[in-house]
């Protein structure tokens, strides 16, 4: 078979689509119908629903599906930063049980790493799985699980030897959520929204084929993870959106939309909504400003030469040259774009800045900007830790010097939270 | 839109990069910038003939190579990084794009083949002792003679305008305003009635001139009082390339930097060790790649003639000159009390970063221009 270039991809996915898409299916008709065809997940491997392709020619893909309007795999979430993990370090079992469900959307996943007591120092991790009478039995505190009260599975680091070094006594399970002895509680956040959780473990079970890798290896596992996250932060400005058309899998869709993607509908927001200043400047007339009109344009330029960075990083990829630095620097960009944003969108707004709800301006899409974008500087990882991962990994300076890396992890110093 | 360099082009900055080396040291640096010309002329030649650098973005119809702004856009990042003392910007860059875009077909012939060959270093007089950098801040007066025109007035900030064999003159017709009645010229150095004066400048390694203007006769450069369309696109063509020559400079110091933290040992450690010193780092290594980004997008925006380059070269100007000035206070930080000496090669680059944020307009100026112009 000759290699899929660009022209063959586009017209292969377009004869399929046009043949195929029909949106009086159901949803997960349409979804399992496309996953089996390969052109849902392009570049995942052939053997796992996928064709094997290049980013740019997933991409055309992409474009194809958004030209007929058809519905995509579901993307939104945690679900692929499970996916990624399992298809690195999963069994066949596990591809086999879990990665459709994944891409149908059947299933939604949930990150259960941060605790009360770590989170950027997530190797402190004090959430224990103890092997007894052939299971794994969980104890202890999750926090801040974004989708866990949707969620069924769970992506766990626990500890699982107390007596090894910090790092080399945590393993990586999957968990079902909904199972006994796992108890999701909801957390507000300060912006009013509840997608957090906390969730709490007693005596949940975990049967031995659901570990990831081997046990002690959990870091490794977690770092890819981690890694598919931060890579994944400039996605995040493609949110989901209801398409309003006439047709079984566009309604389920938008149920999905609004129950499944609850938790991320103020994402938008957290991202500072660039899209809105200069509207938002000449409704309120601050568009007039000369002061209102050097902080617009520096958020442009900002948001624009962010934009060009992440296109440098993808071209480069896409071209299989090394990684730049400009591929690290997406999520550290992201969030000055975001804290920029929310100050222009303040000096904009003048006095009505206060004012949230109804009464604030675009129905409180302003306010809400406001209040969630600390989110970005916080969520999957701090500024500070973007910092000292570009200057260490990037830059090469030296590692911070650390106490808490040699001897038995019950002997290391940590909190007592919990 | 493309985001990445060809394999071509990726050869040209190696190649480039090591003649700089080679012939651009900060020693040479120094040397060069106490001089009254600024610039070597044996390296100068070197770089005409040996590497055709003058000719870059000329036409080949006009005895250039035909290359674009991308092109130039890596020549000047280079430049821009080895600090290098050349009439190079006044000359490949301010005049040839002003002949370019505003000349006739016949000037065009006629002018560029010594432009590009380097045998002729020319340069563009817009700014006057205001110090604006657009039409409206033009006072310089044209007369027109029996046979041609008379120019009046006075031109400041003019680059390398003392040694440039050749000038390009923007001047309107008596009793004009903002961009009506502007025409460009063209004038012979050695022109009577023309008085040149070095200037004295904080950034040395850019020679600045003041030029008088008494009675000097002038040639028509392409249309009377058409000049305000090409003379804008100039000036955005060349905040491009001055954000091209900005982020080689930002590269240099955010490098240099780093290597002398790497090196320099306070409280038992290397002071790179220190979460400060590593964050800051980082902070400039975004600050350096966004405004890498703006530049590269916005010499592919001058090479389409897209329409927003106006928008966008005012943008790349801007981000460019912010980065800039950034990374040279963090980079004279970093280095401690030896970055304050005359001994350490960081201030020269230090002043250009701070001559660069004014030429062509600041970047409070850019960004309300940036605002007037935005469309998307
Ligand atoms: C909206 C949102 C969604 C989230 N979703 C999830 C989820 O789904 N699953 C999940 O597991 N977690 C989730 N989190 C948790 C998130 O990953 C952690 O909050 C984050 O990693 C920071 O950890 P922490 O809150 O413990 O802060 P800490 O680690 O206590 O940090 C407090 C401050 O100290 C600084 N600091 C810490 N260590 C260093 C260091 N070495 N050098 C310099 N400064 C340092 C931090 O930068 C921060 O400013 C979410 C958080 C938010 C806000």
């Amino acid at each position: 078979m000759s290699e899929p270039t660009e022209g063959s991809v586009r017209q292969e996915s377009r004869n399929w689509l046009e043949a195929n898409w029909d949106p009086d299916l159901s949803l997960v008709e349409w979804r399992n119908r496309l996953v089996d065809s390969g052109w849902g997940a392009p570049t995942w491997p052939v053997a796992w629903h996928g064709r094997g392709l290049s980013d740019p020619l997933g991409r055309v893909v992409e474009a194809e599906m958004d030209r007929i309007g058809a519905v995509g795999v579901a993307r939104t979430g945690i679900r692929n930063l499970a996916a990624a993990t399992i298809l690195v370090h999963g069994t066949d079992m596990h591809k086999e049980k879990f990665l459709r469900r994944i891409l149908t959307g059947e299933d939604t996943w949930c990150q259960l790493f941060s605790e009360p007591g770590c989170g950027s120092d997530l190797a402190g991790a004090t959430t224990r799985a103890d092997f007894r009478g052939n299971k794994w039995i969980v104890n202890g505190q999750k926090v801040w699980t974004t989708s866990a009260h949707h969620a069924q599975y769970g992506l766990l680091l626990a500890r699982t030897d107390w007596d090894a070094p910090k790092h080399q006594g945590l393993s990586f399970f999957i968990i079902d959520i909904e199972q006994p002895g796992v108890d999701v509680q909801p957390l507000r956040q300060m912006n009013g929204h509840a997608s957090f959780n906390q969730v709490f473990f007693t005596d949940a079970e975990i049967a031995p084929e659901f570990i990831l890798s081997e046990t002690g290896n959990g870091w490794a596992v977690a770092t890819t993870t981690l890694m598919h996250e931060r890579r994944g932060a400039d996605s995040l400005r493609r949110y989901a959106k209801a398409s309003n058309r006439p047709g079984r899998v566009y309604e389920e869709e938008a149920a999905e939309i609004a129950i499944q993607l609850e938790p991320y509908k103020w994402y938008p927001q957290r991202a500072g909504r660039v899209d809105l200043v200069i509207e938002r400047a000449k409704a309120t007339g601050a568009f007039d400003d000369p002061a209102v009109r050097q902080e617009i344009a520096k958020l442009l330029t900002l948001s624009r030469a962010a934009e060009w960075t992440a296109r440098r990083a993808r071209a480069m990829q896409d071209r299989g040259g090394p990684q730049g630095p400009e591929g690290s620097l997406g999520k550290l960009a992201a969030s000055n774009v975001a804290r920029m944003a929310a100050r222009v969108h303040t000096l904009i707004a003048g006095a009505d800045a206060m004012l949230a709800g109804p009464d604030g301006a675009l129905d409180g899409v302003i306010a809400e900007v406001l209040v969630s974008v600390p989110a970005v500087s916080i969520a999957g990882g701090t500024d500070e830790i973007q910092k000292n991962i570009i200057s260490e990994r990037v830059l090469k300076m030296p590692k911070e010097p650390r106490s808490d890396t040699k001897g038995p992890f019950r002997d290391v110093p940590r909190n007592t939270v919990g | 839109m493309q985001f990445t360099f060809t394999e071509e082009q990726e050869e040209f900055r190696r190649y480039l990069r090591r003649f700089l080396d080679a012939k651009s040291p900060a020693v040479e640096v120094r040397r060069l910038m106490e001089t009254e010309d600024g610039y070597d002329p044996a390296v100068w030649r070197q770089l005409c003939t040996d590497l055709g650098l003058p000719a870059v973005q000329i036409p080949e119809t006009y005895g250039g190579q035909g290359f674009g702004f991308v092109e130039l856009g890596i020549a000047l990042e280079e430049m821009g990084r080895a600090l290098l003392c050349a009439p190079y910007f006044a000359s490949a860059v301010l005049a040839s794009n002003a002949i370019l875009n505003a000349g006739t077909e016949e000037q065009k012939r006629e002018l560029l083949p010594p432009l590009a060959a380097g045998e002729v270093v020319a340069t563009l007089a817009l700014a006057e002792e205001s110090g604006r950098w657009d039409s409206a801040g033009i006072a310089m007066t044209a007369t027109r003679t029996g046979s041609g025109y008379t120019l009046d007035g006075v031109k400041s900030f003019v680059l390398d305008g003392h040694t440039a064999g050749l000038i390009v003159v923007a001047a309107r017709r008596a009793g004009t305003v903002g961009d009506a009645g502007l025409s460009l010229f063209t004038v012979d150095a050695e022109a009577p009635g023309l008085n040149r004066r070095l200037l004295r400048s904080a950034d040395a390694t850019r020679k600045l001139a003041r030029l008088e203007f008494s009675g000097v006769p002038a040639g028509l450069l392409g249309k009377e009082g058409a000049a305000a369309a090409p003379l804008a696109k100039t000036l955005d063509q060349a905040a491009v390339c001055l954000a091209s020559e900005m982020v080689g400079g930002a590269e240099h110091l955010r490098e240099s930097a780093l290597e002398y933290v790497q090196m320099r040992m306070q409280f038992g450690r290397p002071i790179a060790s220190f979460q400060a010193i590593k964050h800051k780092s980082a902070e400039l290594l975004l600050d350096v790649e966004l405004a890498k980004s703006a530049a590269y997008y916005a010499a592919q925006a001058a090479d389409d003639d897209a329409d927003d380059l106006p928008a966008v070269a005012s943008l790349a100007k801007a981000c460019a000159a912010d980065a800039y000035t950034r990374t040279a206070i963090e980079a004279v930080q970093m280095h401690g009390g030896i970055g304050f000496t005359w001994d350490n090669d960081t201030h020269l680059w230090f002043k250009r970063a701070k001559s660069s944020e004014v030429f062509l307009g600041t970047p409070a100026y850019h960004r309300e221009l940036m605002m007037q112009r935005w469309n998307g």
